[in-house]
């Protein structure tokens, strides 16, 4: 008989044994199958940690590249207020770029492999932002409509089986809607405003809303891993139900702001109670996946550069920490 | 992965600690180490948590975290803890470290049956 030091070791050995395989994978499917969250320490299957660290990482990325098409107006946005207000929102997406990243890397990888990654074009980001701003109107048609859809996919997310990253959406869903109404509220004002302003809006809506309608993926029976992030609650609505909410929630905003969606197709239907809407232009969506839009090169130029030009900064501060812990020692 | 530091800390082990306790230097390339950031959101209310991020010293984790973590004014305090720091109770968190009480429903006060008409009690 072998006597235990500590008096917990003993009731820590009694019972079934929790920790063959097949238990583990009981217990999590349980806390799944009970919408608990399922934590950093928690034990999970090698594949549901892959695949949010994909999916975490992509829109971890999304966030900071996102920061480039907007960034663009600052310089030229057209009054102290607009510009106030599209500083403060391109500082939303760094931070949840950083939310979002910190989430990740609770999943056992670091941020700079992440970044890495990102870097060499190993990881991806949202394909949305491979199209250009090409004028001031587009801030406000990506607020409203970029934003929007982005929103109609996040919500659900606050609900995700992992915790951190269900925590980290409920932070950004909150941010969010600051950004979708200034979009809207811009596109509003340009929208009654002279006829070219009107004009560039009604083009910015034009160019934004089919890649728009891309964000939510490929159609339900051409996403490649929608089943099994559904049965994981990572994803709680199909890529064409969430679509279907946004261009419910769309039409009648479009209404109100004067401005028309670019689809002959798009009519209400009484009998499913939905707007139908025409068909989208997936070859589009998969060249721009291909790397192959308009600013592909140009963004991911344009993020490595910014990583190489800050690097004497974090040097400088990792030697003046070092110095500083020195003195102190 | 790791299971004596905080929920952030577990799977980024290699942010680095010195022996002494204090996060490793990020020396060149190297990652500035992890810390835990608690938010006071206004007097009266205690510091919760609130997030991770990485800084390379406690100063700039300070700044760091009010940019991060308070852009609407939400605290009017904040603490900054190296992850490494963090002690956890267990790697698992269904573990028989929190049995004792789970037996013990008379330390609650619905455990209790008062006759009907007792007031204040």
């Amino acid at each position: 008989m072998t006597t235990t030091a500590e008096p917990g070791a003993a009731t820590a050995q009694a019972g079934p044994d929790r920790h063959t395989p097949e238990a583990l994978q009981a217990e999590f499917d349980a806390a799944v199958a009970a919408d608990t969250r399922i934590e950093p320490r928690d034990w999970m299957p090698d594949a549901y940690r892959s695949t949010l660290v994909r999916q975490m990482a992509q829109h971890a990325h999304s966030e900071i590249i996102g920061m480039q098409p907007e960034a663009n107006w600052i310089t030229r946005a057209p009054s102290l207020r607009r510009k106030a207000i599209l500083m403060a929102k391109v500082q939303d997406e760094a931070g949840h770029g950083l939310y979002l990243y910190s989430a990740t890397e609770t999943l056992g990888v670091s941020r700079d492999e992440l970044l890495d990654k990102l870097h060499a074009g190993r990881q991806r980001y949202s394909s949305i932002f491979n199209y250009p701003t090409l004028a001031w109107a587009d801030v406000g048609a990506i607020g409203w409509l970029v934003d929007g859809a982005a929103i109609t996919n996040q919500v659900p997310l606050c609900r995700c089986s992992y915790g951190p990253y269900a925590r980290a959406m409920v932070r950004i869903c909150k941010e969010e809607s600051f950004h979708q109404r200034q979009g809207y509220e811009l596109l509003l004002a340009l929208s009654r405003g002279t006829d070219a302003q009107h004009a560039m809006a009604q083009d910015a809506v034009n160019r934004w809303w089919w890649p728009s309608l891309m964000m939510f993926g490929p159609p339900d029976d051409e996403s490649a891993h929608s089943a099994q992030s559904m049965a994981w609650k990572i994803k709680r609505h199909s890529n064409d139900e969430l679509r279907q909410r946004f261009v419910d929630i769309c039409v009648p905003q479009a209404e109100i702001l004067g401005l028309t969606l670019p689809d002959p197709d798009l009519r209400w239907n009484e009998e499913r109670g939905h707007y139908d809407y025409g068909a989208i232009d997936w070859s589009e969506f998969q060249e721009v996946l291909r790397g192959n839009g308009p600013c592909n090169e140009q963004r991911l130029e344009r993020r490595r550069a910014a990583h190489d030009n800050g690097s004497w900064v974090r040097d400088a501060a990792a030697a003046h920490a070092a110095k500083h812990r020195k003195a102190q020692a | 992965m790791t299971g004596q530091t905080g929920e952030s800390a577990s799977g980024a082990s290699s942010s680095g600690q010195s022996a002494d306790g204090t996060p490793a230097a990020a020396s060149t390339g190297g990652q500035w180490p992890l810390w835990e950031v608690f938010v006071r959101s206004r007097r009266g209310l205690s510091h919760s948590h609130a997030g991770s991020l990485h800084a390379p010293d406690a100063e700039m984790a300070l700044r760091n975290a009010r940019d991060l973590y308070t852009r609407r004014a939400e605290g009017v305090s904040i603490w900054v803890v190296p992850s490494s720091a963090v002690t956890a109770s267990s790697p698992d968190e269904k573990d028989p470290f929190f049995e004792p009480a789970g037996d013990k429903p008379y330390r609650h006060p619905t455990f209790y049956e008062i006759p009907e008409g007792v007031k204040h009690l």
